[in-house]
């Protein structure tokens, strides 16, 4: 029983860094989208997904149209469907246009509008008129859908964002032998995103996601090295880890803030049985590339200030590790010492001098040090010792208050109070890719929580509120942003925040500051 | 590309209870290779390589039915089939004619106006068969001098095997879209003079492309070459 426990608390934490929470098969996915407050996705066949918060999902309405990897985008007051069907053997083809005032099926404005039909292959020219994917370029306001799959060309063409339809007939080949295109901007570049490899194949698919960048919409896209998309080119992007197989079907979502997440699909999760399953990750900026992201995952970190690169530590008073051989472990008086309940500049663990224990001088000269020929007192000489062991939390953590204990910053030093352990909330929701999570003391059920002053402290024990629930979103630059699900008493959305080197506070989030920004180091 | 997708994609549907209608392409026309958008009957006795050294020139025999699979084993397999006498060593002429199981096939010379020889156009065109077939190609590189360490580059949708002077050098398997050096040889020698590269494609279904170019140490494309479809008299 012990095993089979164990064996799923390992599925579970290993299947939290990509799977989704809910009913998530999908295959083809369209960009998420949000719409009167929840999220959606479409799919090959219809197949939509919805949640509301971007980590639960369950089945959606099937549009009274459906065929292959539909496309949306929201303009003005109107969604822009795109969904392609073959209507002869590939690559004769054709994308449709549908629009809807509302994804909401619940709403009395929810109708779909036939727009007709917006691109087409004759089933012998060299693109396959299937898999639509929508740019509103923010710099021009013009709209551009890009289609095609492995059968010749990717195909640009202009719509008309304020009908959804053709602006001409004008069309401009832009890359080969890839499907599931779509095209993002960022920083002056233009990115053609494609899927290159096998799909629909299982687990046996070779989906991989590859992009190449233009300072034009129309191109030429080259890779990182320099090849031409319309040679084949693209630098990879996304490929198949672990057991999560074929990532294909991109789309950018940006939740604002300044952070991003995409959303594409596995042709297989080998933990579902091999099902094509919906995905979220953050979308992060790299050297004029983008990157993808790793969703918050479970497990111990040190949680290190980008501002200060000091970390965030229970307010007690610290206790030195264990010494090696030669140090010794702290005598009986040493473990723990008077907490600072009320945080702020209490005396930082470096600075505490441990009592001496049996073996010799705690908290003078380590393991890593041996005394010098000449006998204690004399210079130290650098030595191997054996491991120190990590410190025992149940025994450092005797003399913490029992009541709430508030947080700050210090150097981190392995100790137990700074060690901090992201754990998924069951039935708590989440946020577009990952569930919120519960933080505590590592080896306790001490809980980081939000107070109704806007500050930091740690409760006993997890009870489920929501303001010991956290969103640990990754940004662009891949340092992470931790806000608590809820404020007790406020509407306002805070994130943990650097006061000073020394303190951790909640605050608005600023996008061009360093204030918010956190390294999750795993331990 | 991709057989199994539109296949897949159709039961993904109709699984959600939406058929997609789908129906055999249309029988193809008999239009010839110069109908194509991309494949044109050479003009010329030699050709130049292109900036990028895509090798552009080639005898194509009509394609010849084979199994349609394309993991390792069975492309490797295709390669080792004997389909008609001498193939490993013919240096035909366009118009000459291999019989295979019975079955007349003719070779055609084409140059590509691409980087890639879109054999799907070469197919259709002809009014023969996309799918599950193979594709033999040669051609004739004429190197100004003796040029050491370099190596031939290749692209193919979907697996190929590549021969340079009659030693086999690369092969890529599985179900892949052509990219430019997507499969490269260990070093080789040009010899001064002709050189004889030939391809075998195995194609699934949907599009079958391929591509090469000869690549120089620091992974240039060679352009100092020329092509032809005929050994220089001796």
């Amino acid at each position: 029983m012990r095993r089979r426990i164990l064996l799923a608390i390992f599925l579970a934490l290993a299947s939290t860094a990509h799977a989704l929470d809910g009913q998530i098969g999908i295959h083809d996915p369209s960009t998420l989208i949000k719409c009167d407050g929840k999220f959606y996705v479409y799919g090959t066949g219809g197949t939509p997904l919805v949640s509301d918060d971007g980590w639960s999902w369950r089945a959606g309405t099937v549009p009274p149209f459906t065929g292959l990897a539909p496309d949306v985008i929201g303009l003005g007051h109107r969604y822009y469907m795109y969904v392609a069907r073959n209507v002869g053997g590939q690559p004769k083809a054709e994308i449709t246009l549908l629009s809807n005032q509302t994804l909401d099926p619940d709403s009395p404005h929810y109708k779909w509008e036939n727009g007709g039909i917006v691109a087409s292959t004759d089933g012998v020219e060299d693109c396959n008129g299937i898999d639509p994917g929508l740019l509103l370029d923010p710099t021009t306001g013009k709209l551009w859908l890009t289609y095609g799959s492995y059968f010749g060309y990717i195909r640009l063409v202009e719509l008309d964002p304020a009908t959804g339809k053709r602006t001409d007939a004008k069309f401009m080949d832009i890359a080969i032998n890839c499907e599931a295109s779509i095209m993002i901007f960022h920083d002056g570049w233009y990115y053609l995103l494609g899927t290159h490899g096998s799909c629909c194949q299982g687990a046996n698919s070779n989906y991989n996601l590859r992009v190449g960048r233009s300072r034009h919409v129309a191109g030429p896209f080259f890779d990182h090295d320099g090849v031409d998309m319309m040679e084949g080119g693209g630098k990879l992007f996304l490929g198949s880890e672990s057991r999560l197989v074929g990532p294909g079907h991109f789309g950018r979502y940006e939740l604002g803030d300044g952070v991003e997440v995409f959303s594409y699909h596995y042709e297989a999760d080998l933990d579902r049985g091999g099902a094509s399953v919906l995905a979220i990750r953050p979308l992060l900026w790299r050297d004029g590339w983008p990157v993808a992201g790793e969703n918050a995952k479970a497990g111990t970190y040190m949680i290190e200030s980008v501002r200060t690169g000091t970390a965030l530590e229970l307010s007690v008073e610290g206790v030195p590790l264990t010494l090696g051989r030669r140090g010794g472990p702290p005598g009986p008086g040493g473990p723990g010492g008077p907490p600072s309940a009320a945080g702020g500049p209490s005396a930082s663990p470096a600075s505490v001098a441990a009592q001496p224990g049996p073996q010799g001088p705690a908290g003078s000269a380590g393991a890593a040090f041996a005394p010098g020929p000449g006998g204690p007192g004399s210079r130290p000489r650098p030595s191997n010792g054996p491991p120190i062991p990590p410190q025992d939390v149940t025994l450092v953590s005797k003399k913490w208050p029992e009541g709430n204990i508030a947080t700050r910053m210090d150097n981190y030093l392995d100790q137990a109070q700074q060690k901090w352990t992201l754990s998924p909330a069951p039935l708590a929701g989440g946020y577009p890719g990952a569930p919120y999570f519960k933080i505590t003391v590592a080896g306790t059920d001490r809980a980081l929580a939000a107070t109704a002053e806007g500050e930091l402290t740690t409760v006993p024990a997890f009870t489920g509120a929501p303001e010991q629930l956290w969103a640990v979103q990754q940004l662009t630059d891949g340092t992470y942003r931790i806000m608590p699900k809820a404020v007790p008493g406020s509407k306002a959305s805070l994130a943990l925040s650097a006061v000073g080197s020394g303190l951790a506070t909640l605050a608005k989030f600023d996008a061009n500051s360093d204030r918010q920004r956190w390294n999750l180091k795993g331990l | 590309m991709n057989p199994l997708r539109a296949l897949c994609r159709v039961t993904v549907a109709a699984l959600a209870g939406f058929a997609l209608v789908a129906r055999a392409t249309d029988t193809p026309p008999r239009l010839g290779v110069d109908a194509s958008p991309s494949l044109k009957t050479p003009a010329s006795p030699s050709s130049t390589l292109g900036p990028k050294g895509f090798l552009s020139r080639w005898l194509l025999l009509e394609p010849i039915p084979g199994d349609g699979r394309v993991i390792d084993s069975a492309v490797q397999a295709a390669a080792k089939k004997e389909y008609f006498p001498n193939q490993f060593t013919i240096l035909p002429r366009a118009g000459d004619k291999e019989t295979v199981n019975g079955a007349d096939y003719l070779w055609h010379a084409i140059d590509t106006i691409h980087h890639n020889v879109n054999l799907y156009h070469f197919a259709y065109f002809l009014g023969k068969p996309r799918s599950n077939v193979v594709f033999w190609g040669v051609t004739i590189i004429e190197s100004p001098e003796e040029t050491s360490g370099v190596r031939l580059a290749v692209g193919s949708n979907a697996g190929s095997v590549w021969w340079v002077n009659g030693q086999e050098v690369v092969s890529i398997y599985g179900d892949r879209q052509t990219s430019i050096d997507d499969g490269v040889s260990p070093k080789l020698t040009l010899k001064k003079g002709p050189n004889i590269v030939r391809f075998l494609v195995v194609q699934n279904g949907g599009m079958v492309d391929c591509c090469a170019r000869f690549l120089d140490a620091n992974d240039q494309p060679l352009t100092q070459l020329t092509q032809t479809l005929t050994m220089p008299s001796p």
